[in-house]
């Protein structure tokens, strides 16, 4: 048998690139998401009050009072600056607990819906018994049992929030592992990690990125739960859950304790939601 | 038949089981193929011809379980293999290309990373090495511009280019055998012409083999040399396709011939085959063509006619194949 021969050729050209900016919805979300979080981390430059510092002469100023832009807490902390040192705790925490869950249950999916069998009774019973809970009374029970505190914060929603990522991977596997493609690269002697990981998840992990956006939303709700309840990130660090629940005792008089941050919140929401609308329209192959 | 087989497909059966019950969509297949030689594989919808070829590679779908029979490649039988052994025949040595070029070629990956991926994996190369083997190939098969054409995505093809793609792929690893599912049914016929030619081409250059499966009569007459006909999972006649062609000793290829039209022969009326192929849930006794066979006896519905050797290389199931010949010879 002869060998295919081997002539030298020019390096491939790079054709263009899918083009991401042609996404309204995904442009607006990004562009809040980006408002959001450079003013967030940029806290410092934007406040010249330190969010911990108590002065207990000026305290429940009101909007402009006293040179605070946002007035104060019953504590006389200045609510502009506890805003944007709240949101980077906050977001930090969401951002870095999607995605532990992400990967987690991604993998797992992955191999449920691609071998199924005893594999996938086994990961299946394990995500209907996380499943049978309410998101927010098991993450709550979680982190009350290890302990209130950023860490349990990790554990208690990756050990939560991995099933959504598994069910979806795994649904989406189990579709796609019909293809004709995944036949042929099983005739080409590929590898079943190699079938999954280049395969068949680059054409189904779209799914689970664009519910990890929401899911960014949730962990940002479920923080903000968890410190309102007293469990989630500690004082005196500031956190819009720690405001909220701060802000209740004086809703009558002094309103915008507990509404900037319930509209932060919201705004954060909205924006991380159309950053996943934009990029589910984006990653959804064969359209451009 | 030059040399020993290559491939030697033994006694093949395959059983599907199904919530109503067991359906055996292969019963008894035997092929064998020579290096270097290319065979067809014929038969209608659901007579088994796809399900012979990816049970060879033990491409099963997990429903469906060879029971019995062997098959011999090079001296070893593939389906006692464990799969990572499989998977160094899988591409390597054996390849498949498949019907739909659409669905067969994975939409997210480039193409050049899709046909580059087997020598990198199989032949151990580098990635550069195999990029340029894969621009290499992709020029060899007929796709213009192949430096441009390597990072496109599969839904930037027409049929006919994806299917050179999958030729390209099929071809990365210089296997000894090609097996093709129906390569050309989803095209235009101008474009089909242009890939078998290619196929054949590429093949007899290299030396390599080729299983071919098709319910097209022409595209055999084209690419092989040898010719199997199935019905309803059983080989009911082989030989080399000018020999069944001219000669059929069956009177299902009888049949098939009739059904289709023969450019040679304008004018002629075409003669369907009456009836349907039976249920594979429950065939019918003996020759499982009986109920549609215009010759059948009594003997036809009692026993199961075994392949015989009846000529030279010419093998046929039909217990009362002199009726085929005497059919052609009052035609003509």
């Amino acid at each position: 048998m002869s060998t295919v021969s081997v002539a030298p050729a020019a390096a491939p050209v790079r054709p263009r690139r899918a083009r991401w900016y042609r996404q309204p919805t995904l442009v607006a979300g990004l562009a809040l998401l980006a408002v959001i979080a450079s003013m967030c981390f940029a806290a410092p430059l934007l406040s010249s009050f330190n969010p911990d510092t108590q002065n207990l002469e000026e305290p429940l100023a009101s909007i402009g009072q006293y040179g605070h832009l946002l007035g104060t807490d019953q504590e006389g902390r200045d609510t502009w600056a506890r805003l944007l040192f709240g949101g980077q705790a906050d977001l930090r925490v969401a951002i870095i607990a999607v995605i532990f869950p992400f990967i987690i249950g991604t993998v797992l999916g992955s191999l449920a819906g691609y071998f199924g069998g005893w594999v996938d009774v086994v990961i299946m019973r394990v995500i209907d018994i996380v499943v049978a809970f309410p998101f927010f009374v098991l993450v709550i029970a979680l982190v009350f049992v290890l302990g209130a505190g950023e860490k349990s914060i990790y554990i208690a929603i990756t050990a939560v929030g991995w099933v959504s990522y598994a069910r979806i991977t795994r649904g989406e596997i189990t579709v796609a592992k019909r293809q004709e493609y995944v036949l042929a690269a099983q005739s080409g002697g590929l590898s079943s990690v190699r079938i999954i990981g280049r395969h068949l998840l680059p054409n189904v992990v779209t799914q689970s990125i664009v519910y990890a956006m929401s899911d960014i939303v949730q962990n940002i709700l479920a923080i903000v739960t968890l410190s309102y309840l007293g469990l989630g990130i500690q004082p005196p660090t500031p956190d819009w859950g720690t405001m909220i629940a701060d802000g209740q005792n004086f809703l009558t008089t002094q309103w915008q304790l507990t509404t900037i941050p319930g509209l932060a919140v919201v705004i954060t929401g909205l924006a991380l939601s159309l950053v996943g609308d934009g990029l589910a329209d984006l990653l959804r192959p064969g359209t451009s | 038949m030059s040399g020993p087989a290559q491939l030697e497909v033994s006694d093949l059966r395959v059983q599907i089981t199904a919530q109503h019950g067991v359906v055996r969509p292969i019963d008894g297949v035997s092929l064998e193929i020579g290096a270097g030689e290319a065979v067809g594989l014929v038969g209608e919808s659901g007579s088994g011809k796809s399900l012979t070829l990816k049970s060879i590679l033990g491409l099963l779908p997990p429903e469906a379980k060879v029971t019995s029979g062997r098959v011999v490649f090079n001296g070893t039988d593939l389906t006692q293999l464990s799969r990572s052994r499989l998977n160094k025949v899988r591409g390597a040595k054996i390849a498949m290309i498949f019907q739909e070029p659409m669905s067969a070629l994975n939409p997210v990956m480039r193409v050049g990373n899709q046909i580059a991926e087997g020598p990198r994996i199989h032949l151990g190369m580098s990635r550069a090495q195999s990029v340029r083997r894969a621009v290499d190939l992709m020029r060899r098969v007929g796709i213009p511009d192949p430096e441009r054409r390597f990072r496109a995505f599969p839904h930037e093809f027409s049929g006919g280019m994806r299917q050179r793609v999958m030729i390209a792929m099929a071809l990365s690893c210089d296997p000894e055998l090609i097996l093709c599912d129906e390569p050309t049914t989803a095209l235009d016929v101008t474009i089909q012409d242009q890939i078998l030619r290619l196929l054949a081409e590429l093949c007899r250059e290299s030396g390599t083999s080729l299983m071919f499966v098709t319910h097209d009569l022409p595209v055999v007459a084209q690419v092989c040399h040898q010719v199997a006909v199935m019905y309803a999972g059983r080989i009911v006649e082989r030989g080399t396709v000018a020999e069944v062609f001219s000669r059929p000793l069956h009177p299902y290829t009888l049949g098939l011939l009739r059904s289709a039209p023969d450019v040679d022969r304008p004018g002629q009326s075409l003669v369907p085959i009456p009836g349907s192929p039976p249920s594979l849930a429950s065939p019918p006794p003996g020759c499982r063509f009986h109920p549609r066979c215009k010759f059948a006896e009594e003997d036809c519905k009692a026993t199961e006619p075994p392949l015989r050797l009846v000529d030279v290389s010419r093998v046929t199931a039909c217990l009362h194949y002199e009726r085929c010949l005497d059919e052609i010879g009052a035609d003509t």
